[in-house]
Parts: structure tokens; sequence; C-alpha cells
């Protein structure tokens, strides 16, 4: 799908690109790792033409870029950048909405297309459509960044550096949440990191570069196993260190904040309506005061529940729960011995935190794992 | 007391008139020096240099041109706000982080769609103080008209020094003092907000 050939960049002397070829497919999720410098922003930046190499051809779906206007080649292609990049002074809505109105897609189209978009990411129309970027958090703000390279449903979209600046809770589910869409928009994604972890995370393929040049191309798996040079084991090792000196791992370290919540006063139909929706069995329910009051599944709405009645009755507080500050592992203990899926985390006031997953938590310990084939 | 009012009305067409033409120049002017590579420094040398050309010297300059009257104080006028507006034009084009200017770039803008709906709306809150400077400074340059000819409240003032009269320069130059004051104060308050807006 994307083809470099012998693509070579310098600015004076500095050779930033050496010769590099490589291949990307359909559909596939590349990312580009190594040192600071290394040249891959300017890969990157190659492929919507915001840098011209100086020698060497790309081509995409075989038609060598350079024959393409730019600028009609930029809107076929999304782009995030690593400082956000959001416009100022517009909303979200026109924000999301550039690269439509650019292609002159009519009102009711490109409005279908935003709604549809935060939706997606679970930030109502409603409340967030007019806010401007200002008013919104480091997560949403990159959220943002996200839908806007997808509104136009490029195939290809270029990601540098996208969770670069953002807390690890947000960073991790900001990750699920692109490769979630990657796999289902089956879109082309070209990713820069520098962080080890995230690109053995989202990868299919990894592209490790060194110096303007390409030490190795494989899978996660066949890099871990394989290392091609010393740079990459050393790149693993310095990601493997900051993991063992990491203080203390807390149960709030490893929860997903993006849970499913109701309120008590919430009717049956409703409840069953929102767990198809999303693909869930059961729901977290809140008391008036937003404080926690136990879960409902749907066995039990399907069991006992009555069309128009209010969850209170079915309510079951079977739930296991754990305070936010508690060690990690008291959770996964915890997780392990009970019989569900799940572990809530609450916070001092007894609202809920998050939830801790068996997929948050294999996670854990596949990064645990790696830590120790490591010394 | 002579009926001031005419005078005042004038002496704020006088300058209302040399703003609209000034921003629409300076705005360009900065625009091109924006765009343009190296031609930057030769549109700011430019602007500084008509600055220090005293106004009267400036004015007669003009006169050849322009002849007696309004049309040659608005000239001058024009000429002197161009310096603050063009800078402050130029000044926030130039300071937009380029992280903004890439990623409009990469979203697949054109260079004038870049300027339109990213560049200018984020430059605007500086243009704005640019323009402020330039009304502030016209309304006071304005006075020198009556020497080619133009109206306003030049006209008093000028009248009274000729005949050593306190009280008429002072019907002449408080309303000035006044109106500058005024435009000071409201539009350093829209510039603060457009300002905090901006963030
Ligand atoms: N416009 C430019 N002029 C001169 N040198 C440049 C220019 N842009 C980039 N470089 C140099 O090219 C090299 C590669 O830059 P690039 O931005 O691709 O690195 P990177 O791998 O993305 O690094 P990082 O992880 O720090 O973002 C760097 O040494 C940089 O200093
Ligand atoms: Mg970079």
């Amino acid at each position: 799908m994307i083809k470099f050939q012998n693509i070579s960049k310098s600015y004076g002397h500095s050779i930033v690109l050496d010769d590099i070829s490589f291949e990307i497919k359909q559909g596939e999720f590349v990312v580009l790792i190594g040192p600071s410098g290394c040249g891959k922003t300017t890969t990157l930046k190659t492929i919507n033409r915001l840098i011209e190499p100086n020698k060497g051809k790309i081509f995409i779906n075989g038609k060598d870029i350079t024959k393409v206007n730019p600028v009609e080649l930029r809107r076929t292609i999304g782009y995030v950048i690593q400082q956000i990049g959001l416009f100022p002074n517009m909303t979200v809505e026109q924000n999301i909405a550039v690269v439509p109105k650019l292609l002159k897609y009519p009102k009711p189209k490109w409005q279908e297309i935003v709604h549809n978009l935060l939706e997606l990411v679970d930030m109502p129309y409603e409340e967030f459509a007019h806010k401007y970027p200002s008013e919104l958090s480091g997560g949403q703000q990159q959220r943002i960044g996200v839908l806007r390279a997808l509104a136009a449903s490029p195939p290809i979209v270029l990601m540098d550096e996208p969770f670069g600046a953002l807390d690890p809770i947000t960073r991790d589910s900001l990750q699920e949440e692109v490769k979630h869409l990657q796999k289902k928009l089956k879109k082309t994604i070209v990713f820069v990191t520098h962080d080890m972890e995230e690109a053995l995370r989202m990868a299919d393929t990894i592209v490790f570069m060194n110096r303007g040049k390409i030490i190795q191309m494989a899978s996660p798996e066949e890099l871990l196993q394989n290392p091609a040079d010393p740079i990459i084991k050393s790149f693993m090792g310095r990601h493997m260190e900051n993991e063992n000196n990491a203080p203390k791992l807390l149960a709030e370290d490893f929860m997903r904040t993006k849970v499913l919540k109701v309120p008590k006063t919430s009717h049956t139909l409703e409840c069953i309506e929102l767990m198809s929706r999303r693909d869930v069995n059961s729901l977290i329910v809140l008391n008036d005061d937003d404080t926690y009051a136990g879960t409902v599944t749907i066995e039990a709405i399907k069991a006992h529940g009555k069309a128009g009645r209010e969850i209170s009755e079915l309510l079951s507080e079977d739930a296991v729960t754990i305070h936010r500050k508690e060690d990690a592992r008291q959770a996964f203990d915890k997780l392990l011995a009970s019989s569900s899926n799940y572990v809530i985390v609450l916070n001092d006031n007894r609202t809920v935190a998050g939830l801790i997953t068996r997929t948050s938590m294999a996670k854990a310990l596949g990064e645990a794992l790696w830590g120790e084939m490591k010394s | 007391m002579i009926n001031l009012w005419p005078l005042i009305l004038e002496h704020m067409l006088i300058v209302v008139v040399a703003t609209v033409i000034s921003i629409a120049l300076g705005v360009v002017l900065g625009v091109i020096a924006y765009w343009v590579r190296h031609v930057d420094t030769v549109i700011m040398w430019c602007a500084e240099a008509i600055q220090t050309i005293p106004s009267l010297a400036l004015l007669a300059m003009l006169m050849i041109f322009f002849g007696l009257g309004n049309t040659t104080i608005i000239a001058g006028l024009v000429l002197y706000a161009l310096l603050p507006i063009v800078r402050n034009t130029y000044t926030g084009l130039a300071g937009i982080s380029h992280h903004i200017k890439d990623a409009a770039r990469g979203m697949g803008m054109s260079k004038l769609q870049r300027l339109i709906k990213i560049e200018l709306p984020l430059s605007f809150p500086l243009i704005f103080s640019g323009i402020k400077i330039a009304v502030v400074n016209s309304l006071s340059i304005a006075v020198m008209g009556v020497l080619i000819g133009a109206g306003g409240l030049g006209y008093p003032i000028y009248r009274g020094v000729q005949t050593r009269n306190l009280e008429r320069i002072l019907n002449g130059a408080i309303p000035v003092v006044l109106m500058a004051l005024i435009f000071d104060y409201t539009m350093s308050k829209i510039e603060q907000r457009l300002i905090k807006r901006a963030r």
C-alpha cells in the first residue's frame, strides 16, 4: 500500500534519512521507533509530503505521490501530530469537521460524522461539540486530534507520538481505543513512538530506526526474541529498568477508567438497551449521591426483571471492590479468587474510580514477564 | 462658546477613514511580509523609516501629491498607522506555534485557507492591539491637519494659539484628549478580552 523506495533526506551536510526502503501493507499497524533524532518524524512527514525527500520515491497504491497535488494528497491521509495541534480558534465540532469541509461535504453529512465520531469515544455531542480545545483535558484533546484525523475516512492515518504527553492511565485507554478503531475501521496506520512498551502493544510490525537507517523491521514477537542489533536490546533494557525501578504498583495503575455506570433509578429496558449497544453483560449501579451501590447483570434482568421497573430491585452487591490506593497484587488476588470478570476500584468517598478486568491484568502480567526475561 | 460637535465629528471621520484604509493596507503588507521570504525586512524597514520623518515634513510632502484638504491628512495618518498594524500582523502570523501550522498543512489546507481559517483568527488579538495604537496616535496627529487645510479639532487649537486665547486652545485640546482616553480605555478592554479568550 505504501512503498518507500530508496528515500534519502539531508539538510546541508547532515543526513537525516539514509536510503530507506520498506513497504507497508494495507490494514497494517506499523510503528516507527528509535532514539530521538533518528528520523521517525521525517519519515512520517514524507508520506504526506510535508517534507520532500532529496532522493527516492514513495508510492501509495502504486502511484508516485509526487504526481499528486500535495494539498489533495493530504486530504486523503489522516494526520495526528505530537503536540495535539488542535486549532484553538475552532470548537471541537469545527476541528473534527475541518477535512470534510475542505472536501466540500454537505453540512448534514459532516454533522453526522461529528456525532458518530464523538459517540465512538464516549464524548457526548451535546456536552463537547461546542467546547473549545482549551476547555478540554489533555486526554480529551488528544482524542479529538485522533477523531479529526479520521473524519473524512482516510484509508491511511499517520500518528506522530500522539500519546507522548499523557498520563499512563489516559494513554492506556487511548491506546486501546485507537487499536480498536483501527481494527474496526480497517485503517492502515503509521505510528511514531519512542516508547517500546507502546510499540509492542500496538504494532503489527515494528520498524526500528537509528541514524536515518532501518535497523530491523519485524513483528513485536520477533523483535523481542531476535533483536537484530545491540541498540534494540538496550532500548528494551532501558524500558525494562524503568519498569523495575517504578514505585509500588497500585490498583489504580491497572484500572480502566471508562466504565458504564447507571443510576439506581434507571429502568430495566434502558439498561438492557445500553448493555446490548455496548456489548457488555453487566453495569455498575450508583446511588443518588454517585456512590457505588452494586451491579446489575443481564441475567438478573432477564430472570426477574419486568419491563418499566427500576433496577434497584435487581441489585447485586456481590461484586468485589477494592480501594484505588491498595496494592495491585491485592486486586489481582481478589480477581483470581472471584468468579467475576472484574474488580471494581473505588475512590475515598466510595464513588467509582474504574475497573480492573482480566484483560488489564493480563497486560500487567505480560510486562512483569518481559522484565524477568531480561534479567 | 463655539459649537464643537461638527468639528469633533469631522475629526473622528478623518481618523476612522484613515484607520480603515491603514488596516486594509497594513494587514495585506503584514501578510506579504509573512509569506514572502526576505520581503519582511524590506517592509518593516520602510514602515519604521516613515515613523522617523517629522509629521510636518511628511504632511508637506504629501501636500505636493494630494493638495490642501482632508485627503492629505488622511494619507499622512495612514502612513503613520501602518507601522503598528504591519508589525503586529507580521509578528502575530509568524508567532503562531509551528505545530498548529503543521497540523493545518497536514489536514490539506491551501496557503490561503490556512491564512483565513487559522492564522489570521489566531493573530487577531495582536492585530487589534496594533489597531488600537494606530487609532490613539491618529487622534492626536490629526490635529496637524489644520496646517494643510484639513478640518477637525486642529482648527480651534490653531486659532487659539494665533490669538493667544487659552480658552480656545482648550476647547480643541480637551475633546482630543478625551477621545484619545476613551478610545484607549475601551479598546484596551476589548484587547484584554481577546487575549484572555485566546489564552
Ligand atoms: N528543518 C530541519 N533542518 C535541519 N535539520 C533538521 C530539520 N528537521 C529535522 N532535522 C534533523 O533531522 C534529524 C531527524 O529529525 P526527526 O524529527 O525526524 O527525528 P525523530 O526521530 O522524529 O526524533 P524525536 O524522537 O526527537 O521526535 C534530527 O537530527 C533533526 O535535528
Ligand atoms: Mg519526532
